[in-house]
């Protein structure tokens, strides 16, 4: 046996570690708070797969090749398909996106980089209320505007024009937000090059965020494909294939309302596969955003 | 004031431009600054004052003092960074380069930028530009250079900051996966590649382990024979490790900064003239 020493230590009787009414309590308290944080976050979670299994189940027996390429047909006949509803959210998603990204990204980026003192909160103030307009004021304001006035007649181009009211200011508060996010010292560094300021914007900042922001822009996309209200008023939707914008344009969300409110079963189940359709629309660009972004984000 | 005010306003940024053209880093006996009666604010409040020095050209030129006595204000000021940012921030007083004021009223900033140029206390690299990227981003980003341009920056900066060796074969890995000395050499090599008249350094050291530290110290000996430096540090050690001249900054009861003492390092450190000098650098205060 080695020598441990002349000094000896005595054990004393009573633990101070020995857990008390309080420490039990509190631990019970812990975990009964922690399951129901639990359980929330599973409510929350299990909506989605509800919505989505319910979606799938009940829009299943719609989905076949003719939905994505044929244009519907009347009650009665059997078949058809979606198609002209496809192509033309996707034109109309194409159209306001051109108007509407440019917009947005330069008043996120205006806000971020060149904005100072009060008309800084006077833009964000107005892009909140522009985001929090319900969609159909927006819709019957582009109606007054371009339906009775300037284009005369129901068109792609107002359902575009009032969905990309929809997508900026979603786009203005990303943009600015993810610019936010980037470091003072990158600015700094750039300047301290002799960068101009305009440069050190496009060539440092900008793909510095350039994940953020691209989420951004997929976010406001996805928010506006699926908007109703506004292209009832606006685009009036189109049962054959048209790509005239001055023309009334078909819509996924059109077309799911008219077969959902039509009397007939077999428009319902059409109705839930036009539902399927726009879920998976929406999915597929924002997962297109994801790849896109992924790896280059650091 | 200055022989530059004499010069219609429009020629000053030219003369400025053509030096570099004439005068090769080479032949040339280097830039110098002069600094007369300078005083910085931020927004309402003066942080520095009535600060004057000249600084010799082809050497390290060292601003120590305690913390908040206006160095980084004043470094800031040699090339206009001071105005960058929040708030509305002023200089006053003369600031020469080479004889030529950049405070002139038609001076661009940015022009005066790529003349002096800055390293900043924590290494920034853009983490979205890879190592090559990074070193000819300044060319890269204010005009358009030709592909052989662009190599050849690459290595003689890379080279020049002591990096070469070690990152030469992940020229396309991204800048923010080297180590914080090695960021902090290709921060250098990115100002380099400005072929800068005067380089800055706010602090290049304090978030480097004292290994990077010493590489960077050595760097400076190298580079203070071609170009000049001006170098802010808190650590007086290195202050006379790499400066031939060095400035005492105090901020007195009002928080002003200013400057104490002036002068070469060996008498700075060695014979002080000012009793505060000599106080901060025997560790008495601050």
């Amino acid at each position: 046996m080695a020598d441990t020493g002349t000094l000896s230590f005595k054990v004393s009787p009573v633990s101070p570690l020995a857990p008390d009414g309080r420490y039990l309590a509190r631990k019970f308290y812990g975990r009964f708070m922690a399951g129901m944080i639990t359980v929330a976050a599973l409510v929350g979670v299990s909506v989605l797969w509800l919505i989505l299994g319910y979606v799938i189940v009940r829009g299943a027996p719609a989905i076949n090749l003719d939905f994505f390429t044929q244009r519907p047909l009347p009650y009665g006949e059997v078949g058809g398909g979606i198609a002209p509803s496809i192509t033309g959210t996707l034109l109309i998603l194409v159209v306001a996106a051109v108007i509407g990204v440019p917009v947005g990204l330069g008043c996120g980026i205006y806000l971020a980089e060149y904005g100072r003192g009060t008309i800084v909160e006077v833009i964000r103030f107005c892009s909140d209320l522009v985001a929090g307009l319900p969609s159909i004021v927006v819709g019957v304001f582009v109606w007054a505007l371009l339906v009775r006035q300037v284009v005369g007649n129901f068109s792609g181009l107002a359902g575009a024009v009032s969905l990309s009211i929809i997508m900026i200011p979603i786009i203005v508060r990303t943009v600015e937000a993810v610019l936010l996010l980037v470091p003072y010292t990158l600015r700094e560094a750039a300047l301290a090059l002799g960068v101009p300021k305009w440069r050190m914007v496009i060539s440092v900042v900008l793909p510095s965020a350039r994940a953020g922001i691209i989420t951004g822009l997929v976010l406001s996309v996805a928010r506006a494909g699926g908007e109703t209200a506004p292209l009832l008023l606006t685009t009036l939707g189109n049962q054959f294939f048209s790509w005239n914008l001055l023309e009334p344009v078909g819509a996924i969300p059109i077309q799911l309302y008219n077969y959902a409110v039509a009397p007939y079963p077999d428009w319902h189940t059409k109705a839930w596969g036009a539902a399927f359709v726009l879920i998976s629309v929406i999915g597929i660009l924002s997962t297109l955003a994801r790849v896109a972004t992924r790896g280059n984000n650091r | 004031m200055t022989m530059s005010e004499q010069v219609p306003g429009t020629n000053r940024a030219t003369q400025v431009v053509d030096d570099r053209n004439t005068t090769s880093t080479e032949t040339a006996s280097g830039h110098w600054m002069q600094v007369t009666d300078v005083a910085a604010y931020y927004g309402d409040r003066m942080a520095i004052s009535g600060v004057s020095m000249t600084i010799k050209p082809r050497a390290a030129t060292a601003i120590i003092g305690p913390s908040g006595c206006g160095k980084s204000t004043f470094i800031r000021c040699l090339n206009r960074m001071h105005e960058v940012g929040l708030g509305v921030n002023r200089v006053t007083g003369s600031v020469l380069l080479d004889g030529h004021d950049i405070y002139g009223r038609s001076v661009d900033p940015v022009q005066v930028r790529r003349y002096i140029g800055m390293v900043f206390q924590r290494p920034n690299p853009f983490p979205s530009m890879s190592i090559y990227d990074n070193v000819v981003a300044g060319i890269k980003l204010t005009r358009s250079p030709s592909r052989t341009e662009l190599d050849e920056t690459v290595e003689r900066c890379l080279n020049q900051a002591a990096l070469w060796d070690e990152v030469k074969d992940k020229l396309k890995a991204s800048g923010s996966s080297l180590s914080g000395g090695q960021q902090q050499r290709l921060c250098i090599a990115r100002s380099l590649a400005m072929q800068p008249h005067v380089l800055l350094m706010d602090e290049p050291c304090s978030a480097l382990d004292p290994i990077a530290t010493f590489k960077i110290e050595t760097l400076i000996n190298e580079l203070k024979r071609q170009y000049t430096i001006v170098i802010v540090t808190h650590n007086m050690q290195q202050a006379s490790r790499v400066a031939d001249e060095t400035a005492f900054f105090l901020a007195g009861e009002e928080r002003i900064g200013k400057l104490v003492e002036f002068g070469p390092t060996n008498q700075l450190f060695t014979n002080p003239t000012d009793s505060r000098t000599e106080a901060y650098i025997t560790g008495r205060f601050g």
